[in-house]
């Protein structure tokens, strides 16, 4: 093969990689430089990035370099390399993007952190992880990026390790998503097993399975165990509690991590094997199943929560549903209706986190009860945020109305069921982002002392929402850029039917939305009576340390009174699921705990007490016969001698 | 006849052997140990009169080890004295600077 700058794209996880190290290096001393160096080098891989996107998308041809061999054992060979695709380059641009996006915005948001150079050095550990299981060439390499990824959730989630809801959400989060990493992990050992030559690069995979060398039950089981790996990372019902949780991290992290790119990778992880889910039905079934129900039940379950970020949150569970659910069809037009909507999700949830996050900065809660009429003092947030939530939404002309649009077809063509529920999804979508948007944006201010937000966290979001006015037109019945790119070429257009439902419905729950949360005219009049936070200027730096060290909520909202009805209830509480694993899982596994702890120190740790006793009192009689008495040592040597005579003795005679 | 010699020597050993583990004056542990030696040169003194193969060499020891308890008693009793000058006391159990501290 001809010298391409596409054999360069390996420059693009390592950049961030490198900047991890310097940043670890330097440690605390020189924080805002180091800071400043990292969003310089997010910033040249974003450039890089998009050089090899250009090249691959224009020369068209897959490129695989794994060359370096990592283990050898016999006649097999582990090798590392990477492999550029245009779907990999597509979530390279993307990743850096909405990375250098965020760590831009991280330095006005973390500016008085104490810990600032960690929590670059983590994210852009992160970055590296997610830019190389994007590259990955097999199917072990993205496993070991994968794992990388969780960590860094892990220590980013629990980044703020004094506030004990930040500690438990991190646990939380790594053990749930570990339940999908061992199945993903066994998935990867049974494929090694099946696979002629124990190859496990994506290659060899859909080669392999285009040929049918692969024995249909070993496929089916695979492709549900890959499945529950995405589940597990992508936060699908049943293992999406985490993902709410999640929240406790730094906003920007929400934004990079918990909306745009760690939990996208499940979907890619399925979209990358899809050949699995092309060759077993019953795993295809599961997958929109699952995605279907996740989708709904995570959109009703945002329709009454009282967090702006658990709000996004279980909206990103919903979306995440969505495109788990449209992959469930299979067809390459489902797959490129899949990877639009992760592509589109990825910029319109980013810019809603980082609004969320000014919000957050300004005010220092993030408690619909106490938000309000902030569209005044926050205008460009509120404008970047209002556009974000249209997209959301799925309103015409805006990213998300394209790639929703994309979905809906599909779903209409192959599955009617599941378009319905699909479309109501939809419309509960529509309805909680206006819930969200008037709440936090129009009717009285109820909060004093709105801080003013430094350039650095405004811009970020004005890009973003560029990206995400614009990126929807790469795949609209006017052209078939995405598609095309994505090697699907009779790629079908809407129809006029489904553009015609979707946005009745959606303009229809926008409108019962704001008849149902518009600021009503009394509350206007009792104005900001309820000041949560006044901060003054001189407390300022210990205000916002304490808003962000107070566990706003968590959980089991207090919102749940009894004056609500039961059906409020159930929502606010997210369907009792929370409830429901600490009563099957947790509790059982305490109690085993609580057991073994008895064995321990009971039984166990009693034996070695014994034990020890025991020398003790040997050696006491040891110590009583030395006591300096030349006479006393005397009898000791007369016994040993007795003694030793009568075994010569015994021995001679029996 | 040699048993007669043997069962004596036997019966000095162990009364010596007793003395020097249970008496408390350092002089009569020492005349014990002395009873000792004088056992087992009677020893000596019948197995080289009336052994398997009778020869000179027992009455040979019997007088080295003679001189050498004579010698042994000096010593030990001139120990015993500078002992007693030093810490007053002749008992062996007061003796016990062979213990650590």
């Amino acid at each position: 093969m001809e010298y391409s700058v596409v054999q360069w794209a390996w420059v693009v996880p390592v950049l961030p990689l490198l900047v991890f190290l310097f940043l670890t290096a330097i440690g605390e001393r020189r924080a805002r430089g180091g800071v400043y160096a990292s969003v310089v080098v997010a910033w040249i891989a974003v450039v890089c990035a998009g050089i090899v996107a250009v090249f691959q998308l224009r020369a068209n041809s897959s490129y695989t370099w794994e060359e370096w061999s990592w283990l050898r054992m016999g006649e097999w060979t582990l090798t590392f390399g990477f492999e550029v695709t245009n779907l990999n380059v597509l979530m390279l641009a993307m990743v850096t993007c909405v990375s250098a996006l965020v760590l831009t915005y991280s330095l006005g948001y973390m500016k008085d952190d104490l810990r600032q150079t960690t929590f670059f050095a983590y994210v852009c550990l992160f970055t590296f992880a997610m830019n190389g299981l994007v590259l990955s060439s097999h199917l072990l390499q993205l496993y070991i990026f994968w794992e990388i990824m969780g960590f860094c959730s892990f220590l980013l989630i629990g980044f703020w390790y004094t506030k004990p809801a930040a500690k438990r959400a991190a646990k939380k989060a790594f053990i749930v998503t570990r339940i999908g990493d061992v199945a993903l992990f066994i998935a990867i050992v049974w494929l090694f097993w099946e696979m002629p030559r124990g190859s496990l690069s994506f290659n060899d995979i859909h080669n392999a399975l285009i040929e049918g060398q692969l024995d249909a039950t070993a496929t089916t089981a695979i492709a549900i165990l890959i499945f529950i790996g995405a589940m597990g990372k992508s936060g699908q019902f049943p293992l999406h509690t985490w993902l709410p949780d999640a929240m406790e991290g730094p906003t920007p992290i929400s934004a990079l991590i918990h909306a745009a790119t760690m939990v996208a990778a499940g979907v890619f992880l399925v979209v990358r094997t899809y050949d699995f889910f092309l060759a077993s039905e019953i795993a295809l079934d599961i997958v929109a199943y699952v995605g279907a129900f996740t989708a709904c039940m995570a959109a009703f379950i945002a329709l009454k929560q009282d967090d702006i970020k658990r709000i996004l949150a279980y909206s990103t569970v919903s979306q995440l549903g969505t495109m788990m659910l449209a992959l469930g069809m299979g067809t390459r037009a489902a797959l490129v209706a899949s990877v639009f909507h992760l592509l589109t999700h990825a910029f319109f949830k980013a810019l809603l986190f980082l609004g969320a996050g000014n919000v957050i900065h300004a005010t220092h809660t993030q408690s619909l009860a106490q938000l309000g009429g902030l569209m005044r003092t926050l205008k460009l947030t509120a404008l970047t945020f209002g556009i974000g939530a249209l997209a959301l939404a799925g309103v015409f002309p805006l990213a998300g109305f394209w790639s929703k649009e994309a979905i809906f077809y599909v779903l209409w063509q192959e599955s009617p069921p599941l378009f319905w529920v699909s479309l109501l999804t939809a419309g509960l979508t529509a309805l909680y982002m206006t819930r969200l948007f008037v709440r936090v944006f129009l009717g009285a201010p109820r909060i004093k002392n709105v801080h003013t937000l430094s350039r650095v966290m405004t811009w970020p979001l004005v890009a973003m929402a560029g990206v995400v006015v614009c990126s929807g037109w790469v795949y609209t019945p006017w052209s078939d850029w995405l598609p095309l790119q994505l090697g699907y070429v009779a790629m079908p257009h809407e129809s006029n039917v489904v553009v015609l439902l979707s946005t009745t419905v959606v303009l229809a729950s926008i409108f019962l939305g704001w008849g149902l949360y518009r600021p009503k005219a009394e509350a206007m009049r009792t104005q900001a009576t309820n000041v949560v936070h006044p901060p003054t200027k001189k407390g300022f730096r210990k205000q916002k340390r304490l808003a962000k060290m107070q566990p706003v909520v968590h959980q089991g909202q207090p919102a749940a009174s009894k004056k609500t009805g039961f059906f409020t209830n159930v929502l606010v509480r997210a369907f009792y699921i929370d409830e429901l694993y600490d009563i099957v899982v947790v509790k059982p596994f305490q109690g085993i705990a609580q057991a073994l702890v008895w064995v321990d120190q009971v039984c166990i740790r009693g034996v070695m007490d014994g034990i020890g006793r025991w020398l003790f009192v040997i050696g006491r009689g040891g110590t009583s016969l030395q006591n300096g008495q030349v006479q006393r040592y005397g009898v000791m040597v007369v016994w040993g001698f007795l003694l030793l005579i009568s075994v010569v003795v015994v021995r001679r005679f029996w | 006849m040699s048993s007669a010699f043997l069962i004596l020597a036997a019966f000095l050993f162990c009364i010596g052997g007793y003395g020097a583990l249970t008496r408390r004056n350092a002089i009569v542990v020492l005349l014990s140990i002395e009873v000792m030696l004088q056992a087992v040169i009677l020893n000596l003194v019948a197995f080289s009169h009336m052994g398997t193969t009778p020869s000179l060499t027992g009455h040979v020891f019997s007088l080295f080890v003679i001189t050498v308890a004579a010698a042994e008693v000096a010593l030990g009793v001139a120990l015993v004295v500078s002992y007693v000058r030093k810490r007053g006391v002749s008992d062996v159990t007061e003796m016990k600077e062979l213990k650590t501290p």
